[in-house]
């Protein structure tokens, strides 16, 4: 089974939604689509879904070119950040309506029906109507009637952005494991780098209709091939600092310099940026080779285990998230360490030219 | 948008299509055949050119009643659509005298317009009509059957009583859609009770003000059986509306030729006038975005 | 500004309740002290709205009172309470400019024009909206309009507290750092009472000073993210807080050890003969893979950046411990180790406290 988009592209009223794309999808795989809101995630899984025609290029499914096939001749099945079900019936009817649209018998019907809600825990509820149930369990059963059909590809629009943090973390243990046991391609939006990496699989990170990489989740995580990825996939956001490679030094930001080792030192001289990830920051030497910067404490959050870092370094607002209870006050300047292990350089026009050693190894 | 093309759905328009041309375009058709012929009888027609067109923009007997037709629906706007508002600020929000609001509400929408107007015709009668008798008992010199005035009251009064609630129920339905935080934020910023119908109320009604207005512009535009059956456009022709007169001269005096030119002139008037307030509605809608 | 207290305040929804369950609040007494950050957390349906439409004046308890600075509020409307409140989807006056938008509170309290302007500057440069100041506030983004909202509630210096119901739910994850910084600043500044709701832990944690956790109806915990994070005081805060939460185990506790499934494990210090369901209970960052210890099954890896969550099974139920990143994991059988300090031990839910710290603590 696979979907396949071959320069994909959709314009509306002279706006460009989505640039045109390429994309492969194989059977039985997990598929992140990740990016901020109106980077074009909805717009992408409306056209994989059908519901929207494509302005150029073609979609295969199987090998089979199905651009403009209608959405009812596909074997798709989305689901929503709003609970959608039908109110009047109850969860077992909820469930057993496509099946009930396809033509199935009564048998089949019940033994699908019962064997889809004991994956979701939804066995006690049969006979509820989903009103009476709990956000989590109304998205239950809307994951239900979903995965129920048999669908080739299933498309779940932010599911979880609705729900109640816990809540959120429950599900998101048993998505995985419930498209495990369905063979059909899923395709997932979300805002969240972390839900990505929790959901594992492949990912493809949007910006501004554009996918800007797809691969093996924590390999794009950890091998971003440019600014933009690093920086959609990086929450608290990447930070970012502009580096001037000289000889065998590089000058990071203010007064700060390191030695180009490495994959750095192949590199011809000029003007970088630097872009490392809030939690490789540290508020003391943490590595024999470890840069010093002079930052300013702007605020800081402590979550019970975990300190949050907003610094100033000259005009370049960073992040750093350092273990440990770290309150310290606003104003105060400190010292942060960076071990230059944990460094992307991309070039100025964002295009990664020399990948974290630490992320190459890994 | 270019959702997925179908091109059987076009079967499925058809039979509205036939229908359509069945009740509509067909007969407007043959009042189009009629405006620009003449008869004397006996099937036989002669061309007569705009020559009703003519006769009927030039008629003065149509100007006034061109007149009253305005005046009438300026006033029925001028009164229902704040009344409408009003009525729809006060009434209950939820529960079970929601309901009954709007069961009470909808009654009059329900009643066929002839017997709205026999209603009225004997409720304001001065013999037997319990609004003519206690009026007349008060000291007023009422009489709609003789007195222009009196005419122009009950006709208005009565159509008032018809249509607010239509202008009221749309503007609630409006209401119901606020979300309580918006009431909650704006108590919190000490916002005045005009603040609130200005900045909240008013311009979540914007969209069902525009329908209100639009029906009931076409509505009062186009006003016949409740008048007729109340004052038959009397006295003289105090309430002669358009569509009366209208009537007048295709049944009364049987002149098909010019009442055909009246019927045409008068769906464009509408037309035009409708097109205008939507035009204008929208695009103060569109320059506040 | 004023200190709000609440006394013997409970609200149900019923007119006439009968018994506790009626309850959508339950019984309580708290202090939120002026010039606090506090966040209000718990999973939706646990009272934590009531509550705070209860300190807004939105909702009359069924009994107790509301004490602004001494003052009896309870039956006060909420234009009288003098509080700022900004809601969970944007509120914002649609007919209006940005400017207008932030200047309305206080036009409506007939402040003067000079001062009107100055602090709708100085508001519109907190939340980054200078540039747009005179557009309309129709067709603006949802995060635009929101932060009017977190403007708007801002605006006004002399609140007595700045309300906050999960204000960022509307909010890229991106945007909601900044402002989450931008709200603590201002906290910094102006030292108003804020209290902020949420179901998000991330938020609570980083946002407030004193986090009030509730559950079903009661608050089960108010304190720092620290104390939340190191002694839950509930097994539900041990749950909800923390991503994963907490691993719990049924045991047996003599003196400094507890007994699970039959395994020594070592308490960092005694505690007294206990009844009921005893459990002890650890953080998943307090966990680690040893030698020696309690044997668990590995089901699960999951790389999530930073770190990587083990995922595995103790005598059938789950354990979780977090690995930094980097760390080789483990697979099949293998042995934890429970560090014994960070070990609480817990009666029938509610946290015990050690030998020792039983007096003065």
């Amino acid at each position: 089974m696979t979907l396949e988009l071959c320069g994909v592209s959709r314009v509306v009223e002279g706006r460009v939604h989505i640039h045109p794309t390429d994309l492969v999808l194989q059977g039985g795989t997990m598929n992140v689509l990740l990016g901020p809101t109106l980077s074009g995630k909805t717009s992408l899984m409306r056209l994989m879904a059908g519901l929207d025609v494509p302005s150029a290029g073609q979609i295969f499914w199987n090998g089979q070119d199905v651009t403009g096939q209608r959405v009812q001749d596909r074997r798709v099945a989305m689901v929503y950040q709003q609970f959608i079900n039908y109110p009047s019936m109850t969860v077992y009817d909820n469930i057993a309506s496509p099946l009930r649209l396809q033509g199935r018998k009564k048998a089949e019907i019940d033994r699908d029906v019962r064997a889809v809600a004991e994956m979701l825990k939804l066995t006690p509820m049969l006979d509820r109507k989903p009103l009476q149930l709990s956000g989590g369990q109304q998205q239950r059963c809307a994951l239900a009637r979903a995965l129920v059909k048999g669908a080739g590809l299933v498309l779940l629009d932010e599911p979880l952005a609705n729900l109640d943090y816990k809540l959120r973390e429950e599900l998101r243990l048993e998505i995985p494991r419930i498209f495990e046991a369905s063979g059909a391609i899923f395709v997932y939006a979300t805002t969240e780098p972390e839900e990505a990496l929790l959901l594992g699989g492949n990912t493809a990170t949007l910006w501004e209709g554009r996918v800007t990489q797809f691969g093996p989740t924590p390999q794009v995580y950890r091998q971003p091939a440019c600014a933009i990825t690093a920086r959609v996939f990086s929450d608290p956001p990447m930070n970012f600092v502009p580096v001037t490679k000289t000889g065998h030094r590089l000058n990071l930001g203010h007064l700060a310099s390191a030695p180009a080792e490495g994959a750095f030192a192949a590199l011809p001289d000029g003007r970088y940026l630097a872009g490392f990830r809030a939690n490789h920051l540290a508020l003391k030497r943490h590595s024999g080779r470890a840069v010093e910067f002079a930052c300013r404490i702007s605020a800081t959050e402590i979550t019970g285990s975990e300190s949050f870092l907003h610094l100033a370094h000259g005009p370049d607002l960073w992040v750093g998230l350092v273990g440990g209870v770290h309150d310290i006050a606003p104003g105060t300047e400190v010292s942060v360490w960076l071990d230059p292990a944990h460094v992307y350089l991309f070039d100025e026009a964002g295009a990664l030219v020399a990948p974290a050693a630490y992320a190459a190894a890994a | 948008m270019d959702k997925s093309q179908n091109n059987r759905a076009w079967f499925l328009v058809l039979p509205v299509l036939v229908l359509v041309a069945f009740s509509a375009v067909i007969p407007l058709m043959t009042v189009v055949n009629y405006s620009v012929q003449d008869t004397f009888g006996n099937n036989a027609f002669f061309w007569a050119g705009l020559e009703w067109f003519e006769e009927i923009i030039t008629s003065e007997r149509i100007h006034a009643a061109l007149g009253r037709q305005v005046l009438f629906t300026a006033i029925i706007l001028a009164i229902q659509v704040p009344l409408g508002i009003f009525v729809a600020l006060h009434m209950p929000k939820k529960g079970f005298w929601a309901s009954l609001c709007l069961i009470l509400m909808a009654m009059p929408l329900l009643i066929p317009f002839n017997v709205v107007g026999t209603i009225w015709q004997i409720f304001g009668r001065v013999d037997i009509g319990l609004l003519g008798r206690v009026l007349t008992a008060l000291g007023f010199d009422y009489n709609y059957t003789s007195d222009w005035l009196d005419a122009w009251a009950t006709v208005i009064v009565m159509d008032v009583w018809h249509w607010t609630s239509l202008v009221a129920l749309l503007c609630y339905a409006g209401l119901q859609s606020i979300p309580e935080a918006y009431y909650q934020a704006a108590k919190i910023d000490q916002a005045s009770r005009w603040a609130v119908f200005r900045h909240i109320e008013l311009p979540k009604m914007r969209g069902v003000l525009l329908i209100a207005v639009l029906l009931r512009f076409m509505d009062s535009f186009m006003i016949y059986t409740e008048p007729f059956v109340v004052t038959g456009g009397g006295p003289g022709n105090a309430t002669t509306f358009l569509s009366i007169d209208l009537v007048k001269m295709a049944i009364g005096q049987f002149d098909l030729g010019p009442a055909a030119a009246f019927s045409i002139i008068y769906f464009l008037v509408i037309l035009l006038i409708s097109w205008v307030f939507y035009t204008v509605m929208t695009n103060l809608d569109r320059e506040t975005k | 500004m004023a200190e709000i207290t609440l006394s013997k305040l409970a609200h149900s929804y019923f007119a006439k309740p009968r018994g506790e369950a009626d309850f959508a609040l339950k019984e309580m007494d708290h202090v939120w002290q002026d010039g606090g950050a506090y966040a209000l957390l718990g999973a939706s349906g646990c009272g934590k709205t009531t509550l705070l439409n209860i300190i807004s004046g939105l909702v009359t308890p069924s009994q107790g009172r509301v004490l602004f600075g001494g003052r009896d509020v309870t039956r006060a409307p909420t234009a009288e309470r003098n509080i700022a409140q900004v809601f969970q989807f944007p509120v914002v006056y649609d007919t209006m400019t940005v400017r207008e938008n932030l200047a309305f509170p206080l036009k409506n309290r007939g402040r003067d024009a000079a001062y009107v302007a100055r602090r709708v500057d100085q508001i519109a440069k907190m939340i980054g909206m200078e540039s747009a100041l005179d557009r309309r506030a129709q067709g603006l983004t949802a995060d635009a309009k929101q932060k009017i909202s977190l403007g708007r509630g801002m605006v006004r210096e002399d609140v007595n507290a700045i309300l906050f119901d999960e204000p960022l739910t509307v909010i890229d994850p991106h945007m909601k750092w900044e402002l989450r910084t931008q709200l603590k600043q201002l906290h910094r500044e102006f030292g108003h009472t804020m209290i902020y709701v949420t179901h998000d832990q991330t938020e609570a944690l980083t946002f407030a000073d004193k986090v009030v956790v509730m559950h079903e109806g009661r608050v089960v915990q108010t304190g720092t993210p620290e104390e939340l994070f190191e002694t839950p005081e509930h097994t539900f805060v041990g749950y909800f807080i923390g991503s994963p939460g907490m691993n719990l185990f049924d045991a047996e506790v003599q003196g400094e050890t507890a007994r699970v499934n039959g395994i020594d494990v070592p308490l960092g210090a005694a505690y007294p003969a206990l009844r009921g369901r005893v459990q002890i209970g650890i953080r998943p960052e307090f966990v680690s893979l040893a030698a020696e210890g309690l044997p668990v099954t590995v089901t699960r890896v999951e790389d999530v950046g930073r770190h990587r969550i083990l995922r595995a099974e103790a005598f059938g139920r789950p354990v979780n411990l977090l690995l930094p990143e980097g760390e080789a994991a483990a697979t099949g059988q293998t042995r934890l180790r429970l560090a014994p300090e960070k070990i609480n031990v817990y009666a029938d839910d509610w946290r015990v406290k050690p030998l020792g710290q039983q007096r003065g603590a």
